[in-house]
């Protein structure tokens, strides 16, 4: 009824908050059923994480057009400055969990957001793949200065060393952050309700980018640089906001991901990782918000679901990545789609429409 | 001296890295594909090495042959079962479909060799090279690692330069529906890249392993990814720039690791990579494009 006479975009923006939502419900409802497994609930948490990480990537590497590999650098900065934070907090008496997390998650996105700012500064100036492979090196180079840091907090403050812990030239406090060995005995505060609040904060963010002036000029400069540059959109500014507010996201789903586990370590948020949010974004789409959502979910599931065949999963899902990209352009996949069109064509067009979903192409 | 050996061990290991460059490089030239895999047949030939003379008993130069012979192999088969039907498609499926492949050798490994690391023996057993009356040596390694890398870089110069098949191949990296005009034909010629990449790959393998003995799966994975960096500084698709970037890639990482901070090497060179495209936005011996309109 009403649905038909929205816009294809209000459309879809509702689509993907209600799989958001309906997500939610359905898994708090078996939660309370206890339908879900121990196993499957420990991912909850990190499933909201790679959900917000996907989303904000998107953004990146959908709307703006830049491969970027480097994500779980921004990723670690906010994880890392969120324990920091909620370690000062947490010692300054403040004993609210909510009050922790949504301090540390909105220091963490500032922090994430500056270094994404700085970082991009000379990023953008590169394109296409100098451009990927230089956000692959600062990630490294990321992950490779956070090996070096010790951070320490007793009754005098915040001590910092890239030595060594005996360097802090602590008073009886408490290491927060122990160099190579990571942040160790974090307050376990994410909750799954935090997570999807994460979410939905992140998926409001990049949709209402999408969708606003700014959003229409970055799709302007992914499309075709020149012509945008030839109306007078400031290219540089745009691509820069893109990434910068990419990162800032990124931070925030690292604070949520952090504060899941008690320990965290550097070396966690490599390379691997970087490619494993681009996994989510590519076989969802690119430039589709509810693409990403699912593929993320999706795939964080994966390996869990595969566990029976434990030894075997991680060649499974490698094989099932390879087919999933490689079977939709053989010969064969080719001509079915093409029946199966042919067969649509009969059926009332709004279901085509509605299973195309396409956010980007407006 | 001391420099002298740090410059010496920087440019075996830029050897290395330079041997891996070459295929990324040739890859990127023909295919214009990132080959993520390529990190992983490095690890592949080195464990193909490792079995044949520590399970199989075979003289070192056999196993060395072996595993280029089932690297090759190994390089031609992913690529007609992976990249070639997705010629057309966008890059980034073929990005993700090598990140695929990737994941598919890291986890066939693990399951076939274990995650214990293996200690890989060297393959070379000649004595190291003593120079002024002992001040400096040199491992023996290091001479043929850098005297391979030579070879094989002086070899590909004139297989590209002059045989038929490598002017197809310049061909095809230049204008690939041109070449197809001219009767070349590019499925044939992309193949043989990947074949002669992931030998040269394999080779990479046996003498990085020869030099760090230690072996898993994920082995090729750093390797692959710095020699992704090489490949790039040097200006991606030149294979004299392949050379060149990882060579300067290896000293750099040396010396970075001896005079600076072992823990921020890698930092650093990444760091020179970032301040090297930044002044030469295309690579040290690339050739800048301009976009038309």
């Amino acid at each position: 009824m009403g649905i038909k006479v929205l816009s294809p975009q209000t459309r879809s923006t509702i689509i993907t908050y209600a799989i958001v939502i309906v997500a939610f419900v359905a898994v708090t409802l078996l939660d309370g059923m206890g339908l879900i497994s121990n196993s499957l609930s420990g991912q909850l948490v990190p499933i909201c994480a790679y959900v917000s990480l996907a989303v904000s990537l998107n953004l990146v590497v959908g709307v703006s057009g830049e491969l970027s590999l480097g994500h779980a650098g921004f990723m670690s900065v906010g994880a890392f400055t969120g324990v920091v934070v909620a370690g000062c907090l947490a010692r300054m008496g403040i004993e609210s969990e909510l009050v922790l997390f949504v301090g540390a998650a909105v220091v963490g996105a500032i922090a994430a957001g500056i270094i994404g700012f700085l970082v991009g500064i000379p990023v953008m100036r590169l394109r296409g793949d100098y451009l990927a492979i230089v956000t692959l090196a600062f990630g490294e180079i990321i992950k490779n200065l956070l090996n070096n840091f010790y951070i320490g907090i007793d009754d005098a403050g915040l001590h910092f060393s890239m030595k060594d812990t005996a360097s802090l030239g602590m008073n009886q406090g408490t290491i927060l952050i122990n160099g190579p060995k990571g942040a160790v005995g974090i307050d376990k505060i994410s909750t799954f309700v935090l997570g999807i609040v994460l979410v939905l904060i992140t998926v409001a963010v990049v949709l209402n980018l999408m969708h606003s002036r700014d959003g229409r000029a970055i799709m302007a400069v992914r499309d075709n640089r020149i012509a945008a540059e030839s109306v007078g959109i400031n290219v540089t500014k745009y691509r820069l906001m893109a990434f910068t507010v990419a990162s800032a996201l990124a931070g925030a789903a690292g604070v949520l991901y952090a504060m899941n586990y008690s320990t965290i370590t550097p070396s966690q948020f490599d390379f691997n990782q970087s490619i494993l949010i681009l996994v989510y974004v590519v076989l969802g789409g690119m430039g589709n918000i509810s693409g990403s959502i699912v593929s993320a979910a999706f795939l964080t599931v994966l390996p869990e679901i595969l566990r029976p065949i434990n030894q075997y999963r991680m060649l499974l899902y490698a094989i099932v990545l390879i087919l999933v990209m490689v079977v939709p352009h053989t010969r064969i996949y080719q001509r079915v789609a093409e029946t199966l069109r042919g067969r649509l064509r009969k059926a009332p067009a709004d279901a085509a429409v509605a299973a195309e979903g396409g956010e980007g192409d407006e | 001296m001391e420099i002298l050996a740090n410059i010496i061990n920087g440019a075996s290991l830029g050897s290395v890295y330079a041997i891996i460059a070459l295929g990324y490089t040739m890859v990127y030239g023909i295919a214009k594909m990132l080959n993520f895999a390529h990190g992983d047949v490095i690890m592949v030939g080195a464990y193909v090495c490792f079995c044949a003379v520590s399970y199989l008993g075979l003289p070192a130069l056999a196993g060395v042959l072996l595993s280029v012979v089932a690297c090759t192999v190994l390089g031609i088969v992913v690529e007609r079962l992976a990249y070639k039907p997705l010629r057309n498609a966008p890059s980034l499926n073929v990005l993700i479909t090598a990140i695929g492949v990737s994941y598919f050798l890291q986890n066939a490994a693990l399951l076939i060799m274990g995650s214990d690391p293996k200690s890989f023996s060297s393959i070379i057993s000649l004595p190291a090279l003593q120079l002024f009356d002992g001040k400096l040596t040199i491992s023996a390694t290091a001479v043929i690692t850098i005297l391979a890398c030579v070879v094989i870089m002086v070899a590909l110069t004139m297989f590209t330069g002059k045989t038929k098949m490598g002017k197809a191949m310049r061909a095809c990296s230049e204008d690939r529906d041109a070449a197809q005009l001219m009767g070349i034909n590019v499925n044939s010629t992309i193949s043989m890249v990947f074949a002669i990449g992931s030998g040269l790959a394999a080779i990479a393998g046996v003498l990085m392993c020869s030099a760090y003995p230690t072996l898993m799966p994920t082995t090729g994975s750093m390797p692959g990814i710095k020699a992704f960096t090489a490949a790039v500084l040097g200006g991606i698709g030149s294979i004299p720039g392949a050379a060149l970037g990882g060579i300067l890639l290896g000293i750099i990482e040396i010396l970075a690791r001896a005079y600076i901070s072992t823990q921020l090497a890698d930092a650093v060179v990444f760091a020179v990579l970032i301040v090297m495209l930044l002044i030469r936005p295309a690579g040290l011996l690339g050739k800048p494009v301009n976009e038309k309109v």
